[in-house]
């Protein structure tokens, strides 16, 4: 499958990344090449087959409606990037 | 030399209780995996070591471990190989690494790792190759391999892993050690970087499976805080060990012994089956007709469930920030780009494409159908055998460089323990032989929750071999501190 260079571009975005134009040229190869590889998927015939998210196909547990955890915030203060006043610091969203 | 270099667990808890300071005896397994750094780069952080305390009678008291940098371990650096996480000091412990704890076992080193466990050979670390202890040209394997190496080169006598497609068999299979993988949901993910949520699970390596059973005994059971964890009973995974082959069916799968199986590396393992059989073992010829579409199933779910994993890297709450970003896309985007390798952003770019409008139903959809088909194959098998074996890897180690500039040759590799993952099976791979003097793995594949089937058969094989007992050539050099 051909990814066209406009393509690759909304992928980056959704991604969150920025691609170099070296990066562009490479990875835009290869995901043509992994997406050849996986069309093999295509000529399963999986009418009818039940898709499978999990091994066990377990629903996820609900726990009792109690607090557990203890504040954190001091924890997780230390660990940012950038904080101040309890708040984690971004650049400016709205002007 | 260390007389416990090389020593399992047993080696040194009789040493422990011998040594009139196991705090100096531990210390030793740390100068060791020290040493070693300069040929294998088998560690990304040796931790300040904690006070053994074998006086406790706690089930791993005072025996040394090397921990996969992706558990998290509180007050020390936890990176999963990744730039993005190069500083990234966690404030609490993976529910692994606190049961770890809690039987006495001592950390002594977090061992290097494929970034985000993502790769086949250990050379996806933002921290350098993990070297193979038998060939330094060659890798340890991946994902993880500095924990196989540090095994292989007899550091330590256990080391923790995670497998996702064949993260602990594999690399085990390369370093010549025997690694397990439990079933999905045994032991908890709590505080595990995730990779891939349905895939990933936890396992052990070390130099035998009496070991790796030690290990899971500790390890395994049923966690609150990991909501994919299976509450049912803990089975003696120790006694299991006991339980020899005699009657035991083994089925021979056609298909794990095609799709570019070197015949060397065949003939080693139809030999190990021949001395299960003489050992009491009945051979039974199965077919798994849907192995061969593991390997795309596999690169549609895993790269998808990445995508979403990594989402979390945006430089705002923890790791890796840009500096000087303009706007917060820019923020995102450049953090991002800083902090993954290539192959983590191949990854996350196929997982965003087979998710993406248009082709969800086409691509991933698809691919967990597929992978229902795979684990029915296993469920039809495991009606007639109790174990399924077959060679862990195609061939024996690589060369380091070898396939770097192919990522689908590297991703083919793996085509004997994804579908593993897939149906979220236990399988071991325990050493069976040496092609080009380079060690060769046997796989063993149980049924879900059948860790005593395959821990019976690995232990009954490693009773009557020794090829687990085999040792690198040449001991590890001395190198500079980290």
């Amino acid at each position: 499958m051909h990814i066209e260079s406009s393509k690759l571009d909304r992928l980056a975005i959704l991604s969150r990344l920025a691609l170099s134009a070296d990066e562009r040229f490479a990875l835009g190869a290869d995901i043509e090449r992994v997406l050849g590889m996986v069309s093999a998927l295509a000529r399963v015939d999986v009418a009818g087959v039940t898709p499978m998210a999990h091994p066990d196909d377990a629903s996820l547990r609900l726990r009792p409606d109690q607090v557990t955890e203890a504040d954190h915030q001091a924890a997780l203060e230390a660990i940012a990037p950038e904080m101040r006043g309890g708040l984690y610091l971004v650049p400016k969203v709205l002007e | 030399m260390n007389a416990l270099r090389f020593a399992d667990i047993n080696g040194w808890r009789q040493a422990l209780l011998a040594a009139p300071s196991a705090a100096a005896l531990t210390a030793s397994s740390q100068a060791m995996a020290r040493a070693s750094q300069a040929q294998l780069n088998a560690c990304i952080t040796l931790p300040e070591l904690a006070s053994p305390t074998h006086a406790t009678g706690a089930a791993l008291a005072g025996i040394p471990y090397a921990h996969k940098d992706l558990f998290c371990t509180r007050g020390i650096r936890t990176t999963a190989g990744s730039k993005m996480l190069s500083t990234f000091v966690p404030p609490y412990d993976a529910t692994v690494s606190a049961r770890l704890a809690d039987a006495g076992a001592v950390l002594i080193a977090k061992s290097n790792m494929d970034e985000f466990a993502m790769g086949s050979s250990n050379e996806n670390s933002a921290f350098g190759a993990v070297r193979n202890p038998w060939d330094s040209d060659r890798v340890s394997g991946g994902s993880s391999g500095g924990s196989a190496a540090l095994v292989a080169a007899g550091v330590v006598p256990f080391a923790t892993g995670s497998d996702t497609g064949g993260s602990v068999r594999q690399p085990a299979a390369f370093c010549g050690v025997t690694g397990f993988k439990p079933t999905y949901g045994r032991v908890s993910r709590y505080g595990m970087i995730a990779y891939a949520s349905s895939l990933d699970q936890a396992g052990v390596i070390a130099r035998h499976a009496r070991d790796c059973a030690e290990v899971l005994q500790q390890i395994a059971g049923f966690d609150p805080r990991d909501a994919t964890s299976v509450e049912r009973p803990l089975d003696d995974f120790r006694a299991a060990c006991d339980l020899g082959v005699r009657g035991l069916r083994i089925g021979v799968a056609r298909e794990l012994f095609s799709a570019g199986v070197r015949p060397a590396v065949a003939a080693c393992v139809r030999a190990a089956l021949a001395q299960l059989q003489a050992a009491g073992g009945v051979l039974v010829d199965i077919e798994l007709p849907r192995l061969p579409l593991s390997i795309p199933a596999y690169y549609v779910i895993a790269p998808a469930e990445a995508s979403s994993n990594l989402a979390r890297y945006d430089g705002v709450r923890y790791g890796h920030r840009a500096n000087a970003a303009s706007d917060l896309a820019e923020l995102y985007s450049r953090t991002r780009s800083e902090g993954f390798g290539t192959e983590v952003k191949r990854r996350i770019l196929v997982g965003t494409f087979v998710l993406s409008a248009g082709y969800y139903d086409a691509y991933y959809l698809r691919a967990q159908q597929v992978r229902r088909l795979i684990a029915e194959d296993f469920a039809r098998a495991f009606a007639n055998v109790d174990v399924i074996a077959g060679p862990t890897t195609p061939d024996v180690a690589f060369k380091l460089g070898e396939n770097t500039a192919d990522p689908l040759a590297m991703y083919a590799a793996d085509i004997n323990t994804v579908a593993v993952n897939l149906a979220g099976l236990p399988a071991i791979s325990v050493p069976c032989g040496l092609v080009d003097q380079l060690p060769v793995g046997l796989q063993l594949i149980g049924p879900a929750w059948g860790e005593c089937k395959v821990l019976a058969a690995a232990a009954a094989y490693q009773s009557i071999t020794d090829w687990h007992q085999q040792r690198p050539p040449a001991p590890a050099a001395s190198g500079s501190p980290r």
